[in-house]
């Protein structure tokens, strides 16, 4: 446990003065788990706002401007609504698994959120195979959507899990090797450590075109993980309704659908964190106010966020067999080749320090 | 070798894909073509080639220029319309002159398909840029579109 920030310092201190080492220590971690649930819930649904209004905007709209001060109230509105609900099912649908999946995907999400430095204390998990551990989450969500999709005893829900298993295995393949070939520049897997690292530069600058290239396939790849346009093939609504989730109703479809929206914030905060330097102010401007990094982590996800949005809603989506194709025959030689480039880099030292 | 092109390509054309939308996102404020409707109704106006409603203007003296040919109402595939006419001796002349009593026009049964408007000779019906055309009873899209009282307009036949 890494917290202590001074707010976070008292309420450890106090804790611990009042009852025993365990019982403190596991109260204290209850309490950052229900802070880290609720922020992000309500930072999940205004992500739903905000991709509506960037949509709106895409096409010439206005978006969402009803509910609250220019729509400010929308989404949660919305969410009111998906709790109240009935909580419908198929009759021959897999009862357990039907109802264990919405579970899956929206715990992996929340777990991956445990290791990202938003400032430089403000990390709940610093484990020091941080990178790993992302990678190994984020994997783990693709089964709630393959049970969701088979135990809803539906073709069309059936399909789409089956689409996302395809595109989910194969674009793991280049997610792990594109932040593979920044590992090569940071030579540690410690989230904490990477930052470090980037305090002379942040790794895009450090590893100049091997990184530009390797951020260009993480972003590829990291659309088609979190099953967003144009890799939506999962979902596909002319093809499939809504894919996976199509029996889904009520508060376990809101599961589904704010998984997805903090995969994005997840995929956003890793290409924060490892090509962007994380909480590190451009040139170090606000070094001496540390609790400003807060602002610049959210900062340049809410940029890469903006990015992953522009992809949506400009591009359209692939065939599965172009799906395949851009995988295995593009991105996964370009990245082997991409490490080589980068180990070269590395060995003869031609890393451009500031 | 194909392959390297084709990357090449591929990026180029994604990148002018989102250079398209880039430009649209930024010019979003000015171009937004959503109109907020209840609000707006007092200064929201209809494109002109909006199709309202069928009507017949009136000039100032009360005078139409429909002179009861009904071409229309043969165009219509819907029989929307309906012209009650009239043979009237005219005081100068002494000659018999067919002359409309009523252009009856059910907007209910109105497609907005334009025959009439584009099979009248005499340009006396065009459409209207209303669009709240909805009411409490059927009975209320029956309309009378020539005024009481109203007159051919001098000049129309010759």
């Amino acid at each position: 446990m890494n917290i202590s920030l001074g707010i976070t310092k008292t309420i450890h201190d106090w804790l611990f003065s009042v009852m025993p080492e365990g019982l403190a220590s596991i109260t204290e971690m209850v309490l950052i788990a229900a802070v880290y649930l609720a922020v992000f819930a309500v930072f999940g649904l205004y992500l739903v706002l905000l991709e509506r209004k960037v949509a709106a905007w895409f096409q010439l709209r206005m978006g969402p401007n009803r509910v609250g001060f220019k729509g400010l109230l929308q989404t949660l509105a919305d969410a009111l609504k998906l709790v109240s609900k009935e909580l419908t099912g198929t009759e021959k649908a897999d009862k357990f698994l039907y109802n264990l999946a919405p579970y899956f995907v929206i715990i992996s999400a929340l777990m991956a959120l445990a290791v990202f430095p938003f400032t430089q204390e403000f990390q709940a998990f610093d484990i020091n195979i941080g990178i790993f551990f992302l990678i190994a989450i984020s994997s783990i969500g693709v089964i709630g959507i393959l049970l969701g999709g088979w135990s809803s005893n539906n073709k069309f829900a059936l399909i789409g899990a089956m689409r996302s298993g395809v595109q989910t295995i194969s674009y793991e393949l280049s997610i792990g090797l594109s932040l593979l070939t920044m590992v090569l520049i940071t030579g540690s897997l410690q989230l904490s450590e990477i930052v470090e690292v980037q305090k002379n530069g942040w790794l895009i600058v450090q590893g100049h075109i091997p990184a530009i290239i390797a951020f260009m396939i993480y972003m590829i790849a990291g659309t088609a993980e979190t099953n967003r346009a144009p890799f939506d093939m999962v979902e596909a609504e002319s093809e499939l309704g809504a894919g996976f989730h199509t029996e889904y109703s009520g508060m376990k479809f809101a599961y589904f659908f704010l998984a997805e929206f903090i995969n994005m914030f997840i995929i956003s905060a890793i290409a924060t964190t490892v090509f962007f330097g994380a909480w590190l102010s451009p040139f170090g401007i606000t070094e001496s106010i540390p609790w400003l990094g807060v602002f610049w982590f959210l900062g340049k996800v809410f940029v890469i966020v903006f990015l992953m949005m522009w992809f949506r809603w400009t591009f359209p989506r692939l065939r599965i067999d172009q799906l395949l194709t851009l995988e295995w025959k593009y991105l996964l030689p370009i990245n082997l080749v991409n490490i080589v480039v980068m180990a070269f880099i590395v060995w003869q030292n031609l890393i451009i320090q500031l | 070798m194909s392959y390297f092109s084709n990357i090449y390509n591929g990026i180029k054309s994604l990148l002018t894909g989102m250079g398209v939308t880039g430009k649209v996102f930024l010019n979003a404020r000015k171009g937004t073509i959503t109109q907020q409707y209840p609000e707006n109704r007092e200064t929201l106006k209809m494109f002109d080639r909006f199709r309202g409603e069928v009507v017949m203007p009136h000039d100032k003296e009360n005078e139409h220029r429909c002179t009861g040919c009904q071409k229309c109402e043969i165009a219509c595939p819907n029989g929307s319309i309906e012209i009650v006419w009239d043979r009237v001796v005219n005081p100068e002349t002494g000659k018999k002159k067919k002359e409309i009593d009523k252009f009856v026009y059910h907007l209910g049964l109105c497609t907005m398909c334009s025959l009439c408007i584009e099979a009248c000779p005499t340009d006396a019906i065009v459409w209207a840029q209303n669009y709240e055309n909805s009411v409490y009873d059927r009975s209320y899209l029956t309309k009378v579109l020539n005024q009481p009282e109203s007159k051919l307009m001098d000049g129309v036949e010759d």
